[in-house]
């Protein structure tokens, strides 16, 4: 197979429902550091994958570039991918998805990949409700150029050298949230229970599902004095919600008993349901969430779960009114006007 | 060219003049500029308009040159013959720079007279003309200009009946405004009549020069191109002068490429800037749509790192620059052929690409429809290189031929030929020799059709790499795939007279050069050979053309001598064989420049003394 190298071993046998071994899932092996935040996140994106029984035929990754930016390579090898260049991965995938809007997207980025160099571009595609999720691991820093701060840095936290961050940081949630968003998440890559249900419920959301996972960088910001290492999050990791998948194949599955939880439709006929932990946070409400995002950066607290959710939206495909099947293929009687057409506009300006 | 008029009385001139009309941008005046050269139009007179227009909406000065030409010369002409002062503030600087014996139509509260005795003038009360014939106080300041048309019928002989039915296509749907200036018009016309005696040699006679012929502006025609080229998805960043380009692409899909459900067969997308233009482009392109963008010389600027991702991840996706007056924001609504050589090589690292040079507007239709195409054949960007001049200005062109051949999609690998294949290949393997591998593309049902696409070295198998003999030979790939390109894109056109001198240039100098070798062979009596470049890479025959002749001028519009550097840098033997002659002061280029700047350096080099 063009592109990928030799997969992880498997876990076993198992298929999924479309026949599939968590192997299929799998991509190249990984070159990043060992430790890194990032290969947990993968690690889940192919048990999520897996567990959905996606098709990876109709799934695109893409990415910008960075650490974070070269784990498509590492699972999903049967899935089309797109690597591109720093900070413009919501362009592209935009081109992509309007080429060919059956495809879902898988995008991944990186904290300086999306909120430094392509904050705008991560700002627009926001407004745009492609069928994605868009995942940024955020490590606080630059990775793949040696751990310079990124924008998402917190306000007095310390570099590997020393160096103070004395400028706010930007929240990646708070704004996608003020942006419009329909499914905005903060998870942690330390949290493996949480991160597989969300992606879950991300992947089968109808619309952008925007996911910023805390991943620590162990080469340049794991350290004491950085707020994005792993025993930081650890310590300081308040989770919002227990959070359910319902499968649009199995409506009677529940993960969790039934109680004061709260159902959220995701567009495909599938589920997700938030039990509240120890609050009445209510993630359909986006002031709420806005709110609720400023005390806690005030606090200090690292609130992981469903930040906002709200039912699925007409998607940009759905805007612009564009036909069903995907525009890439449409034959040449559809996409050539006839020759009275050519006629016509002649005539006008003859 | 078309017939010779009437031969006519001593000291008439017939059919062959410019008309430049001064007036204040946002005054409506379009219409009245377009109405008076689609009558004479349709009176079978070739025409051209050119618009000279500032870069603000309301109030600043705007321009309309409109040349006659029964010779069917139409270029920029430098000196008018009638001026129409319709903006008080320019009159005074536009009656100071027109020739001895011009003619001079303005408003008669301006004291004209003293000011060039030497010329022909009318003064016309236009205030007091359109008081009485448009009641309205508040409408009088969008038709007032329709009544210099009505001067310019009674003192010329244009066909009022021509007017009428130019103004109703003009204003086609809009019955009211039709209803407002066609009072105007007549009365204008009527008054004319009556109170200004013929004091110039200028007539207008019909002619049968125009048959099978419209008028379009360039963009229009390029749009018109992508759509039977069948373009699926196009991005866009509003910069003049290319912005009307995918407005008239967006009005004619919408008019045009609706299914039956009212649903759209395309996507025109608004980006928010060129930088998301052509990332869209990027992955649109590989995911199988045929793509499109239009911007100018600052969105090039801004495109240029993910052009060279495009060349080197080998994803088709077409631009077309339509270019205007730079450096920097430069002079937005002037004209230059000023991105040339960031066409040529833009980004960074080793990259070349195919740029179509069409020179009028049915070129621009064909060569927009190539360039499709192309990208697709070629896996590459290609670039579509207009200019303002001829992206915004109105240009006479034959009617356009529908395309005869089915588009070309390139090498795409379906499922069943992966399944033919034992889903055994790869996505950078050169197959055939030619430098153009093979590609599938997302959605292929197919577990062996992805790969993993990357702007980072790789192997032919698309895997990465960072090792020197894959990146060399990814390269060297490339640069045969370029190679290969010059078979296919379009041949220069060359006109031979049996000369040693040559003139080479591309785009739209080709009027002003053609007016210039008539003159030159019929004034001057010096033969020249024409070599029309239509595309980089140059191909054969352009090399045959220096070859074949002592000594070649570049004739192009920018200060550097772009072209020309361009083709030294890809034929080094050639460079002593080439001069330049340049224009770069934003206006379209003229024959009398072209005129002037070859008998100069003829009389230096080609006496053997060269500079
Ligand atoms: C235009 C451009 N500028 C700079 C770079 C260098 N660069 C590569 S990755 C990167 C930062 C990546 O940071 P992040 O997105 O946080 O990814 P991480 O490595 O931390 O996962 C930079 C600045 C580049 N590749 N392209
Ligand atoms: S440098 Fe940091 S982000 Fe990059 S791979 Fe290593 S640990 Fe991960
Ligand atoms: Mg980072």
């Amino acid at each position: 197979m063009a592109g990928a190298t030799e997969a992880p071993e498997a876990p076993s046998n198992q298929v999924n429902r479309i026949g599939l071994q968590k192997k299929d899932y799998a991509g190249s092996k990984s070159t990043l550091c060992i430790g890194c935040g990032h290969d947990l996140i993968t690690a889940r994106l192919i048990d999520a994958a897996y567990d959905l029984s996606l098709k990876p035929e109709n799934v695109i990754k893409m990415s910008g570039i960075g650490c974070s930016s070269k784990t498509p390579a590492y699972f999903m090898s049967r899935s089309f991918s797109f690597n591109s260049v720093h900070g413009r991965m919501p362009s592209v995938a935009t081109g992509a998805s309007l080429a060919n809007r059956s495809l879902k997207i898988i995008g991944v980025s990186g904290d300086g990949d999306t909120a430094n160099i392509g904050i705008g571009q991560f700002v627009h595609l926001m407004r745009r409700n492609l069928d994605m999720v868009y995942i940024v691991e955020n490590n606080g820093v630059y990775g793949l150029t040696k751990g310079q701060f990124s924008a998402t840095a917190d306000k007095g936290s310390k570099q590997k050298y020393g160096n103070v961050n004395f400028m706010s940081p930007i929240d990646l949630c708070a704004l996608a949230v003020e942006l419009g968003c329909n499914f905005v998440a903060r998870l942690f890559a330390g949290n493996t229970k949480m991160m597989r249900q969300a992606l879950q419920a991300a992947m089968a959301f109808k619309g952008t599902a925007f996911l910023d996972i805390i991943s620590p960088c162990v080469t340049f910001n794991n350290h004491a004095g950085s707020t994005k290492s792993f025993p930081y999050v650890k310590d300081h990791e308040t989770a919002l919600q227990d959070i359910g998948f319902v499968p649009a194949y199995d409506p009677t599955y529940h993960e969790m008993a039934a109680g004061e939880e709260r159902e959220v439709k995701l567009g495909d006929g599938s589920k997700m349901t938030l039990k509240a932990l120890g609050n009445d946070y209510n993630p359909t409400d986006r002031v709420g969430a806005l709110k609720m995002l400023a005390e806690s950066r005030e606090q200090q607290k690292l609130l992981t779960g469903i930040i906002c959710v709200a039912e699925s939206q007409p998607t940009f495909p759905q805007m612009l009114n564009m036909v069903h099947e995907p525009l890439s293929t449409l034959p040449l009687s559809v996409t050539r006007p006839g020759k009275a057409v050519l006629d016509e506009v002649m005539d006008e300006l003859s | 060219m078309g017939t010779a008029a009437t031969a006519d009385a001593v000291g008439t001139i017939v059919n062959d003049f410019s008309i430049h009309v001064a007036t204040a941008n946002g005054s409506g005046s379009q219409t009245s500029n377009m109405v008076l050269l689609r009558a004479l139009f349709q009176m079978g007179v070739p025409v051209s308009g050119k618009n000279l227009f500032p870069s603000n909406i309301q109030g600043l000065p705007t321009w309309f040159t409109i040349r006659a030409s029964k010779d069917g010369w139409i270029a920029r002409k430098e000196e008018s013959d009638v001026i129409v002062c319709m903006n008080a503030e320019t009159a005074e600087e536009d009656v100071a720079t027109a020739r001895k014996g011009a003619v001079l139509i303005y408003d008669d509260s301006l004291r004209l007279q003293e000011k060039r005795p030497d010329c022909v003038h009318y003064p016309v009360p236009f205030k007091k003309l359109i008081a009485e014939c448009c009641p309205d106080l508040k409408l009088r300041k969008l038709v007032i200009n329709m009544l210099y048309v009505g001067v310019c019928s009674a003192l010329f002989g244009i066909d009022m009946g021509e007017l009428k039915s130019a103004l109703g296509k003009q204003l086609a749907g809009k019955q009211k405004a039709i209803d407002l200036n066609l009072p105007a018009l007549e009365y204008s016309a009527n008054w004319t009549k009556e109170h200004l005696p013929k004091k110039d040699a200028f007539r207008v006679e019909r002619m049968n020069a125009n048959e099978g012929k419209i008028i379009i502006e360039g963009n229009a025609a390029t749009a018109l191109g992508l759509m039977f080229g069948g373009v699926t998805v196009v991005t866009w960043y509003p910069i003049t002068p290319s912005s009307s380009l995918c407005e008239y692409l967006d009005e004619y899909l919408n008019r045009f490429r609706l299914d039956k459900d009212g649903k759209r067969t395309f996507a025109v997308v608004q980006a928010e800037d060129e930088i998301s233009a052509v990332g869209m482009l990027a992955g649109a392109g590989w995911a199988g749509a045929r793509c499109f963008t239009s911007t100018s010389g600052p969105g090039i600027s801004l495109m240029n790192e993910i052009i060279g991702l495009g060349y080197f991840a080998e994803i088709p996706f077409v631009i077309c620059d339509v270019a205007r007056t730079g450096p920097s924001t430069g002079l937005p609504t002037r004209t230059m052929q000023g991105d040339i050589y960031s066409l040529m090589y833009a980004s960074h690292g080793d990259t070349k690409h195919i740029v179509l040079i069409p020179s009028e507007p049915k070129e621009s239709f064909e060569l927009a429809q190539e360039a499709l195409d192309i990208a697709e054949e070629f896996q590459t960007p290609v670039f579509l290189m207009l200019d303002l001049d001829l992206g915004m200005n109105y240009w006479m062109a034959k009617r356009f031929d529908y395309p005869a051949a089915p588009i070309h999609r390139g090498k795409v690998l379906t499922k069943e030929q992966l399944q033919e294949m034992g889903g055994k290949w790869g996505r950078y393997q050169d197959v055939d020799g030619d430098g153009v591998p093979y590609r599938t593309i997302p959605g292929t049902e197919h577990p062996a059709a992805a790969y993993f696409t990357r702007g980072t070295g790789h192997t032919a198998q698309a895997t990465y790499s960072e090792k020197p003999e894959h990146w060399k030979s990814n390269m060297d790939r490339l640069a045969k795939k370029f190679e290969s390109a010059k078979k296919r894109v379009p041949k220069p056109v060359v006109t031979s007279d049996g000369s040693k001198v040559g003139l080479l240039f591309c785009g739209t100098t080709t009027e002003a050069i053609n007016e210039a070798v008539h003159e030159l062979k019929h004034k001057h009596k010096v033969k020249v050979d024409l070599c029309r470049v239509r595309a980089f890479p140059f191909t054969s025959e352009v090399e045959d053309f220096v070859d074949h002749h002592e000594r070649v001028y570049v004739v192009e519009l920018n200060r550097d001598g772009q072209l020309r550097m361009a083709l030294s840098a890809e034929v080094p033997r050639l460079a002593h064989k080439l001069r330049s002659i340049l224009h770069y002061d934003g206006m379209p280029l003229s024959a009398g420049a072209v005129v002037k700047q070859f008998r100069e350096l003829e009389g230096a080099w080609g006496k053997g003394t060269p500079e």
